[in-house]
């Protein structure tokens, strides 16, 4: 008996689909597991440098004889890598007596974090659209009608306490009540810029959390802002930790790919071994 | 400026490889003389590799291949536990186990799941892997047989789809990945059936480093513009992606099939420089749209990126702006979907960019396959614009465009718009927009990003969207299968159509199809139809968002 066509159409199919699978799903990548055994090839376990680490204590503060990675929004946990995924205009906290429905924008993660570094390594905090207390500088403004009209009402929807500014236009703003939701009510979220100067002592990549939760590199710029602390710390010479940081610095490859990069783990142990 | 050198250096590449790797698969899907592992193939499949089909056979085998991978990876995914290598991961859940399993044969390789808490490395080495090659496979294959039906006269076959699948998977795919599986290794990509290391860091803290056969899945996943990564953070982790020019080298990859197939079409249909053409209109696209990722990023609006200084939130030091934005445009150009930074951190206007490419049907170049056969309906759509505008019969390389053609190639270019406009209205009318992490404008983003990736089979994400809940696993499931095989269908009844015909000859009213005029009508037919269908949900979100 022949069996009809769209069957042996699904015959056909479900052998070839075993054939790839013992080809490219077993054979395949258990070749090279079996190469990454040849010595110089590969670390079996993982080149353990590349996987960033956080240099802090039990209670999350910085141990200050070590350079510190980027923040990481899964905390270095290789079994949680991601990212913030916040987006650019994550401006309003969720305030709330509750810790656990309370949440920081991204923006007033980056102005906590500027502020932290700042007092940690000794220089200004400060970045635009970040408060004089670290988080961000956004105002709900209430308008009589909507979007235009008069101004009925400003909250600084970050503060819940003393606010960053005391008048906007003229109008006495308010501190945030916890639970609130202005935008909801109506208000018009604002950002104020302040005069922070545009490029920040504290780098970019100091206060940003990066995609993998794992970088294990921070730039030039920030290990340069760290070396004194570390210098004093240690009680060696500055030269000697900027050697160590030259030693563990990736460059462009081809001098055109990337950014030049700070290895911390690899710099971390080299000041431990000297 | 060092980021200038390093679009112009990958550009340089492309264009290098374009003759040589374009002539090596024209031969591929042109050979008759089959090696001895591919006979062994054809016997153990149980097919006569001289026999043609005609489209509808050969739609039929893609189906048929294609529903049984489904039903296995779906199964193997909910036994995973009981499998070897499981790491003590419990089954996948139902609707992960749909979503994923339609989304690694969709060529898509959309994540509902975290790679290193979900998927055991069997499941990922047996499972994931090979849909990784076949379904990439399956795309080229298909483009193969619309240009045969270009390239044929009055004929009804259009080739074998057991035998394209076989010689491109194992002459082109599997030799291309063996190379950079070992240039991966050698720069630090993990190899190994590991469960993983304990490390102590040191400030005396646990850490448990992963392992898993990662290489050899890095490989396929640039090269078949999957895009599925081993672990959550994707080609960002270290693990995958670990320096500066391991970047270089998977951009590349993930460009090289694409760009390269306009050159089998030329060769397949006797002009060469009806190739050139069409590889003109996707690199002016690409190019276009990978200068204003890269500037719109670097320009660094917004509120957040202001404060910063500039959009590192969600990139890797050794990429930078520059290199993770480039990265960002090549994956969303094509269907790749994989991620070496979290495009909802992008500036508002830079995240729009990646949508915009996937908004373009993923054309320029797009996917392995799918890319070139989503160009050519577009270029049978400007033929026949075109032959409006001059009211005579349009034609393309000989091919009469009449009713039956146009209304495939119309039908082709509205299922996907279709799913993501449907999809993402819906989710906002079921109340389900609400697992979105961000608020306003952004959070429509998210939604509307996530249909947009689904629908055209692309497998990136607006991150921050909880999609693991019973509802965004089977809405998305359905816009990945909707959106890979409702337009699949057309392309090959469109060759079957075409290749019935007997070509006209040229005569004085046939629009050439290989000048500058023509490749600037194809391109401004793309950007003007996607921008007539998208631009209104996009107000809404990333321009609403960018601009106020």
């Amino acid at each position: 008996m022949r069996i009809p066509s769209w069957l042996a159409q699904h015959v056909a199919a479900l052998r070839a689909l075993l054939v790839f699978t013992v080809l490219l799903g077993i054979a395949y990548p258990l070749v090279f597991v079996g190469v990454a055994k040849i010595p110089g090839i590969s670390d079996q376990s993982g080149d353990l440098t590349l996987i960033g680490q956080s240099f802090t204590d039990a209670d999350g503060n910085p141990v200050t004889k070590y350079f510190q990675s980027r923040p990481s929004a899964g905390g270095y946990d290789p079994t949680a890598t991601g990212a913030s995924n916040l987006g650019p205009e994550s401006v309003v906290d969720t305030l709330s007596d509750d810790p656990e429905e309370a949440s920081q924008s991204l923006l007033t993660q980056v102005c906590a974090r500027s502020l932290a570094i700042g007092k940690l390594e000794g220089v200004d905090g400060s970045r635009p659209f970040c408060t004089a207390d670290g988080v961000g500088a956004v105002l709900a403004v209430f308008h009589r009608d909507g979007f235009t009209g008069p101004i009925t009402r400003v909250v600084a929807v970050n503060q819940t306490d003393v606010p960053f500014v005391t008048t906007y236009q003229g109008v006495t703003v308010e501190p945030a009540t916890n639970g609130e939701d202005y935008q909801a009510l109506g208000g018009v979220i604002t950002p104020i810029r302040g005069d922070a100067p545009a490029d920040p002592v504290v780098p970019a990549d100091a206060v940003t959390a990066s995609g993998s939760g794992l970088d294990p590199q921070i730039s030039p710029a920030y290990a340069e802002l760290q070396a004194p602390r570390i210098a004093r710390e240690r009680g060696i010479s500055l030269d000697r930790v900027h050697e160590l940081i030259e030693q563990n610095t990736d460059g462009r490859a081809l001098g055109f790919m990337g950014e030049p990069a700070v290895n911390v783990l690899k710099l971390n142990l080299a000041l431990d071994g000297s | 400026m060092a980021g200038w050198i390093f679009v112009l250096s990958l550009v340089a590449a492309i264009v290098a490889v374009y003759r040589p790797f374009g002539d090596y698969m024209y031969r591929v899907v042109t050979g008759t003389r089959h090696n001895a592992v591919e006979r062994t193939v054809y016997k153990a499949v149980g097919v006569d590799p001289q026999a043609g089909q005609t489209w509808g056979v050969y739609a039929r085998s893609v189906l048929a291949f294609s529903a049984v991978s489904l039903l296995f990876l779906y199964l193997f995914l909910r036994v995973q536990d009981k499998l070897w290598l499981s790491l003590g991961l419990p089954a996948v859940t139902d609707h992960i186990a749909w979503n994923t399993a339609v989304s690694f044969v969709t060529n898509t390789n959309w994540q509902a799941y975290s790679g290193e808490s979900t998927m055991g490395h069997f499941v990922q080495m047996a499972g994931l892997t090979v849909q990784n090659f076949v379904s990439a496979s399956v795309g080229i294959a298909v483009a193969v047989a619309l240009m045969r039906g270009f390239a044929a006269k009055k004929k009804t076959l259009l080739g074998n789809f057991w035998v394209d699948l076989t010689r491109i998977t194992l002459r082109i795919l599997l030799p291309i990945c063996v190379l950079a599986t070992l240039i991966f290794m050698v720069a630090g990509v993990v190899q190994n059936l590991s469960g993983g290391t304990d490390v102590t860091t040191l400030t005396g803290a646990a850490q448990h480093v992963t392992g898993g056969p990662v290489a050899s899945q890095e490989a396929i996943k640039e090269l078949g513009t999957n895009g599925g990564g081993f672990y959550n953070a994707n080609s960002a982790h270290p693990f995958e992606n670990p320096t500066t020019w391991t970047n270089w080298l998977q951009i590349f990859l993930i460009l090289l099939i694409p760009f390269s197939l306009p050159r089998v079409f030329g060769r397949m249909v006797g002009q060469n420089r009806q190739g050139y053409a069409i590889a003109a209109v996707m690199a002016i696209l690409a190019i276009g749209s990978i200068a204003l990722t890269v500037a719109f990023e670097n320009h660094g609006g917004g509120t957040v990126p202001q404060a910063v200084g500039s959009a590192m939130e969600g990139k890797e030091t050794r990429y930078g702006v520059t290199g993770s934005a480039v990265f960002a445009a090549a994956t969303t150009l094509t269907s790749t979907g994989a991620v070496n930074s979290f495009h909802d951190s992008y500036t508002a206007l830079g995240g729009m960019m990646p949508m915009v490419n996937m908004m373009l049907g993923e054309v320029a170049p797009g996917g392995t396959g799918s890319g070139l056969y989503g160009m050519l309906i577009l270029a049978v759509i400007t033929v026949f614009v075109a032959g409006l505008m001059v009211g005579r019969t349009p034609e393309y390389l000989g091919k009469k465009i009449g009713a039956r053609e146009m209304k495939l190639a119309s039908l082709y270019f509205l299922v996907t718009p279709i799913l993501v406009l449907a999809g993402t209205a819906v989710a906002f009318a079921t109340g389900n927009n609400t697992t979105a992490l961000n608020l306003g404008p952004h959070g429509l983003s998210e939604v509307l990003y996530a249909f947009t990736s689904a629908a055209n089979n692309n497998g990136s994400a607006f991150a921050g969207i909880t999609v693991n809940t019973g509802w965004w696993d089977t809405a998305l499931g359905l816009a990945m299968l909707l959106g890979r095989f409702l337009p699949l269908i057309l392309v090959l009844a469109l060759a079957g159509s075409l290749a019935k015909q007997q070509p006209v000859p040229e005569s004085e009213g046939t629009l050439p199809t290989h000048q500058p005029l023509f490749v600037g009508m194809v391109a401004g037919v793309t950007v003007v139809l996607v921008a007539l269908t998208f631009l209104p949900a996009l107000a809404l979100g990333p321009l609403a968002e960018g601009l106020s």
